[in-house]
């Protein structure tokens, strides 16, 4: 079986010399698929998320994108080689009008990015009609939007978002997972953390479930909402 | 009553020289605001930088008037401008290197910065005065006035005279020019767009492949460049004197934190608040409120709430006031 194309092999690892946090945790992503990592609070859902885009001290273990080792790279770094990352918070430039934020995602590209503005627009239009507006004065699903765009406008070969639904609304949250899959549709794979375990799970071609930092389990979105254990400690039966 | 007379005396008195030292306080205010944003600390050495960059263009007009070049009406100052602002760019870029580059690698905390910020200042403070040394330095040359009391007198009739310095009409000017051309930069270029993303959300900011140290190194030239010229603007208005840029620093912090401490557009406000209210305060009403009111109203005393001695007590109770009230001043700037 071939790699996925993004890995992150058996990581064990922690925030500079503090303890380990991650103990021999595995996540993927290939090609065409969205990758889901659910788990309970504290699991280490967003610790595993940023162990592979590089902030984490991984001690012992791989990361892998498109079968090239980039454990030793730092986060910029992981940016130029294509990979687009959209931390939980404080992921947009407040003062900042939309476009610009669109602008500044794409400050490594020393071409002509306006076509991939014009795709950003056509995936949220939304962020077409506000463009001229400060980032910061947006809703909490809008400023999800540009947070997602931004990361966007560097074309990523991959995408990985943290918790983007985290605190809007359950409509907000549906819409965001409806861009979510239409990101997915233009053939970025995708890999995220989050809070809202069984509507993921949903939309997942691949979910983990973390518990203290290792994998507990792991398989097709569908398998995993059909199996007893992870609905019993997990989605509430 | 007379309300002409009591428009051109407000005028003469208040509103030209306060207008004027709004705006050298607005460019020093900008160098302080940008510091505080990008770097994130608050630089107390700006005052001394003012001095650095005026004492290198005041260096380079004696030597230009040395060798007879001159702007006829213009002063020859603003020819040496260039020249100074090279030396406080090449200052600042060193004292970059050397001192605040280490602290930025340790990643101090802010209050740190400040201080290291203050032994920066009195070593730079020593440097300009073992150069060129603690006395008052005359460097304005050219037309003195744009218009002269007795012109104006002449030309409209009224009892009251109005007064426009060259280097008053210079200063407003430049001020607006280089205002105009900072936001332009700030807002339109890639560079400048860059550097306000790096002031709103560093983290972000260095995800999208924004070099800190190159938009450390480009904001500490344009600093260099408003310390320079606002230093200088204040030295033709007034005289050169390295104390005086010291002194400086409390207006315009003041200004600074009224305005907003990381908004350019707050510090321009913040400028000209704390200068009119440091004119308004120290004015003695007099003359104005003579012409202004019936005579049987007209005022026997000054009519100055304060001593021109004490001007420095109304940046502070501006800056007191501003920080019980609204800590974030008047554009919401931010707080590390």
């Amino acid at each position: 079986m071939s790699e996925p194309f993004l890995i992150g092999d058996c990581m064990t690892g922690g925030y500079g010399a503090g303890p380990d946090i991650l103990h021999g945790c595995t996540i993927s992503v290939d090609r065409g698929e969205i990758a889901v990592i659910v788990g309970p609070n504290g699991a280490g859902k967003s610790t595993a998320m940023k162990a592979v885009f590089g902030m984490l001290n991984v001690r012992e273990g791989a990361v892998r994108l498109d079968g090239q080792d980039i454990t030793k790279l730092s986060p910029q770094d992981r940016v130029i080689k294509g990979m687009g990352f959209v931390p939980q918070t404080q992921n947009i430039f407040a003062s900042m009008t939309v476009e610009e934020n669109l602008e500044m995602g794409a400050f490594i590209r020393p071409d002509d990015f306006r076509d991939t503005l014009e795709q950003v627009y056509d995936l949220f239009p939304i962020l077409r009609d506000k463009r001229k507006q400060a980032a910061g004065e947006l809703s909490g699903g809008q400023r999800q939007q540009v947070a997602v765009g931004r990361a966007l406008m560097t074309k990523p070969k991959v995408l990985m978002l943290d918790e983007p639904t985290a605190g809007v609304s359950p409509i907000v949250m549906d819409e965001l997972f409806d861009r979510i899959i239409e990101v997915s549709r233009t053939g970025i794979p995708i890999l995220m953390v989050e809070q809202n375990a069984r509507q993921a799970l949903e939309i997942a071609d691949k979910g983990y479930v973390l518990v203290q930092g290792a994998n507990a389990f792991s398989g097709t979105g569908k398998d995993l909402l059909a199996d007893p254990d992870v609905r019993k400690s997990f989605l509430g039966g | 009553m007379d309300f002409l007379n009591a428009i051109v005396a407000l005028s003469n008195f208040v509103l030209v020289p306060a207008i004027a030292y709004g705006s050298q306080l607005a460019l020093g205010a900008l160098g302080v605001t940008l510091i505080y944003g990008i770097l994130r600390f608050s630089n107390f050495a700006h005052g001394d930088t003012m001095a650095f960059g005026a004492m290198a263009t005041v260096g380079m007009t004696w030597w230009l008037q040395s060798m007879g070049v001159n702007l006829g009406p213009l002063p020859t100052a603003l020819l040496a401008l260039p020249f100074g602002i090279m030396a406080a760019g090449f200052l600042v870029l060193m004292t970059d290197r050397m001192v605040y580059r280490f602290y930025r690698q340790q990643k101090s905390k802010p209050v740190i910065l400040v201080i290291v910020s203050m032994g920066v200042m009195f070593i730079t403070n020593g440097i300009v005065r073992f150069i060129i040394g603690p006395q008052e330095r005359q460097f304005a040359d050219g037309e003195r006035f744009l218009i002269s009391a007795r012109d104006f007198k002449q030309m409209t009739g009224l009892d009251e005279g109005l007064a426009i310095k060259t280097t008053q009409a210079i200063t407003v000017i430049t001020a607006i020019i280089i205002v105009a051309l900072l936001f332009w930069f700030l807002n339109k270029t890639r560079t400048g767009k860059s550097m306000r993303a790096y002031s709103d959300n560093e983290d972000l900011a260095l995800l999208s492949g924004i070099n800190p140290e190159r938009v450390v190194m480009v904001t500490w030239l344009i600093v260099a460049a408003l310390a320079t010229i606002a230093g200088t603007l204040y030295g033709l208005d007034k005289t050169f004197k390295p104390f005086t840029y010291f002194q400086l620093l409390l207006p315009i912090f003041a200004s600074a934190i009224v305005g907003g401490l990381g908004s350019p557009v707050g510090a321009i406000a913040g400028g000209f608040v704390v200068a009119f209210s440091e004119v308004t305060i120290t004015y003695a009403w007099k003359k104005v409120l003579g012409y202004a009111m019936p005579d049987s109203l007209a005022p026997d005393g000054l009519v100055q709430l304060l001593s021109t001695d004490y001007k420095f007590a109304v940046s502070f109770v501006i800056l007191v006031i501003v920080l019980l009230f609204k800590p974030t001043g008047l554009f919401n700037g931010k707080a590390y």
